[in-house]
């Protein structure tokens, strides 16, 4: 299974008619996932993420372009496909008055080949809610249950949409011990999010998708390596008003980019510890007074917005910026 | 279960069973209610023998030989055709202002000459009820001699009660209740808890979810049915003429007929509020016009093929020609033609345009 392709995507187009003319949800977008990795598509709301992964699903048809899963095509063996696929949903209700093992044995009844009921439960550490109803549930044991749907036909390739969004930090480490150990058995999983650390943590490769494309693709540590820099100084000067410009800073030895960002700056670094002190020195003798300053690693929150310009969560972006500007809880889940 | 049965299948059926189970709120509205409706209107509806009237003798000259004759056993107690009578006596201003307000129904006003006015209003069925009645004693009572003596024939045959009509009717209607909330509600609610889409994306084979679905809307029929023929037949004694088979027939037809119209009204609906309009832009016409309450061939002769077109029509009607004539499945083709195709034409529909998400 090693080094196969799982999914082949070539210049995938799908056009919904609009109100307003079509609306172009995905736009010439190719994709590979190779077997036993955990791929990720990043992106802003609205990006042909859901869109994407819905054709890989066969929940949804192409306008145009070539899909194939597991070496195959759904317009001729669906069938196949869905015997070795698992996929969560965004958010998928469950019928209130049902129980944790009911719906795994209804989810088990549908599938060829799969696993026993007690071991799915037990991979999502939810064994001794198995007799309990689903409206008894947590929204993270929920999340969990949806997993476990997921993964009760022991799929080749799971889809993981928007999977730790609303969980609590215990059901995402179970989470990522359930991808863990699924690729530890050289099986594949797909997984959309707009959490960068998530991608982070999780994705071997992922793709970032903006407006229906792929705009770059690799490991997290490839993206970010791209920005030149692993570390971001983001400091503001008190009461400054336009006569501070980023270029400013850029000259500064050791600092390959700046950039004003909100009512500060950011510099992309190598070496934080030796530009530092530049900084200091130099806003002291332009008598400037620092009025906040802290580092980070480079994120691929940071590799979105080199490319784009935009942050992976404004979705208003124009809207946001006429605003009054209050920092933005950027780094909230980190 | 069955060993025979695909698991699939069998899965779906029992979690089907057990959700509606498992809502006490659901299975009240569904047997509790339809049993509330039919109690009440059936105690509100009992043929009771008439009551005995209330009237009043206005004061004046010539009032108390009117009281007098009014008040004699005989009067009193009413006869064949006739109710009792209870007199009371007001000033007339009084007793005038007492019927203009509804609590009077007769008023009788001794006239100098011997005579009587009689004030009442003509619409009132127990008005015209207790002036005949009192006519009667006091022509009587002055002397008049009927021409010849009635011998009156009883009719208290069980059956051609209010009770009995009803009782069809409601199982009709719980019947198309039980198709529209039971398959077209609960799968719009799937739709939009995603849920289908969610099955959509598993090898379910589609048509176990259907047969489930149908399935499961047949046995629920059983006790819908059974409960509301028991109500009639032991608290009202409601005669079951025809054969249960026949019946089974006829309700299982009628089903299969609404279990389409559910699909059809789910089949694209996304939102609670559009397959709440669907429902009842589908369910109230046939509350009224299907002769659930009262009899359809009160509507005029033009609305009638229109309403003899509508499924519950031939539901409630073929069922009360099985449960209060008795007739066999041959009288009941065209009733079973009309129902087959609402069946097979929704059903044809829906499972074209149905989308899974």
């Amino acid at each position: 299974m090693s080094c196969q392709t799982v999914i082949g995507v070539r210049n995938l187009v799908k056009t919904y008619p609009g109100r307003d003319g079509p609306v172009h949800a995905v736009r010439g977008l190719d994709l590979e996932v190779q077997a036993g990795e955990c791929f990720g598509l990043l992106g802003p709301n609205g990006a042909g993420k859901t869109t994407t992964v819905e054709i890989l699903e066969g929940l949804n048809e192409p306008t145009s372009g070539e899909v194939e899963v597991l070496g195959h095509r759904w317009s001729l063996d669906a069938a196949y496909i869905r015997q070795r696929i698992g996929v969560t949903l965004q958010e998928t209700r469950f019928p209130e008055k049902a129980t944790v093992a009911e719906m795994v044995r209804l989810f088990r009844s549908f599938y060829d080949h799969g696993l026993d009921g007690a071991e799915v439960l037990r991979r999502v550490a939810l064994e001794a809610k198995a007799n309990a109803f689903v409206e008894t549930l947590s929204g993270g044991q929920q999340r969990r249950l949806a997993v476990a749907l997921a993964l009760v036909g022991d799929p080749e390739l799971l889809f993981l949409d928007e999977p730790t969004t609303g969980l609590d930090p215990q059901s995402r480490l179970q989470l990522q011990d359930v991808i863990r150990e699924l690729q530890g058995r050289g099986r594949t999983t797909v997984l959309t999010t707009h959490y960068m650390d998530e991608a982070e943590r999780l994705c071997d490769r992922v793709a970032i998708v903006d407006h229906g494309q792929v705009i770059a693709l690799g490991t997290p540590a490839e993206l970010i390596a791209r920005l030149g820099g692993e570390h971001v100084i983001e400091f503001a000067i008190e009461n400054h008003g336009t006569e501070v410009q980023a270029s400013e800073f850029a000259g500064l030895e050791g600092v390959l980019k700046a950039v004003e960002r909100g009512n500060g700056f950011e510099l992309t670094v190598s070496e934080p510890h030796r530009v530092l002190p530049r900084l200091i020195s130099h806003l002291e003798a332009t008598g400037r007074q620092l009025g906040r300053l802290t580092t980070r690693h480079v994120s691929l929150e940071d590799v979105f917005v080199a490319l784009t310009g935009r942050h992976l969560r404004d979705n208003q972006e124009p809207a946001s910026e006429a605003q009054p500007r209050t920092r933005r809880p950027r780094r909230v889940r980190a | 279960m069955i060993p025979s049965i695909r698991p699939s299948l069998r899965e779906l059926y029992c979690a089907r069973l057990r959700e509606f189970y498992r809502q006490p709120a659901r299975v009240f509205w569904v047997y509790g209610f339809p049993m509330i409706m039919a109690l009440v209107l059936g105690l509100a509806f009992q043929n009771r023998p008439p009551e005995s009237a209330a009237v009043v003798v206005a004061e004046g000259p010539g009032s108390e030989s009117i009281v007098a004759a009014l008040s004699v056993p005989e009067a009193r107690e009413g006869r064949a055709g006739r109710p009792g009578l209870r007199v009371t006596t007001r000033p007339f201003a009084e007793a005038d202002r007492r019927l203009r307000t509804g609590r009077e129904i007769l008023v009788i006003e001794p006239r100098t000459d011997g005579g009587v006015v009689y004030h009442y209003d003509p619409t009132r069925a127990e008005a015209n009820l207790a002036r005949a009645a009192v006519d009667d004693v006091l022509q009587r009572a002055q002397g008049r001699v009927d021409v010849f003596e009635p011998k009156d024939a009883l009719v208290q045959e069980p059956g051609s009660r209010y009770i009995d009509f009803l009782i069809p009717g409601l199982i009709g209607l719980n019947t198309m209740g039980g198709g529209l909330w039971g398959i077209g509600f609960f799968l719009v609610n799937m739709r939009i808890g995603k849920l289908l889409k969610r099955f959509a994306a598993t090898p379910m084979p589609r048509q176990d979810f259907l047969l489930a679905l149908l399935g499961s809307r047949l046995t629920f029929l059983l006790p819908d049915v059974t409960v509301l023929l028991l109500l009639g037949r032991l608290v009202f004694g409601m005669p079951i003429r025809g054969s249960l088979l026949t019946l089974a027939v006829v309700v299982v037809v009628g089903a299969l007929a609404f279990a389409g119209i559910g699909l059809l009204v789910a089949s694209r609906a996304e939102t609670t509020e559009t397959v709440s309009g669907l429902m009842n832009a589908v369910m109230i016409p046939m509350w009224l016009l299907s002769g659930v309450f009262f009899s359809s061939e009160r509507y005029p002769a033009a609305m009638q093929p229109l309403i003899q077109a509508l499924p519950l029509t031939q539901l409630t009607s073929g069922l009360r020609a099985v449960i209060l004539e008795g007739v066999g499945l041959e009288s009941l083709v065209p009733h079973l033609l009309i129902l087959s195709a609402w069946a097979i034409g929704t059903f044809w529909v829906a499972l074209r345009i149905f989308r899974w998400s």
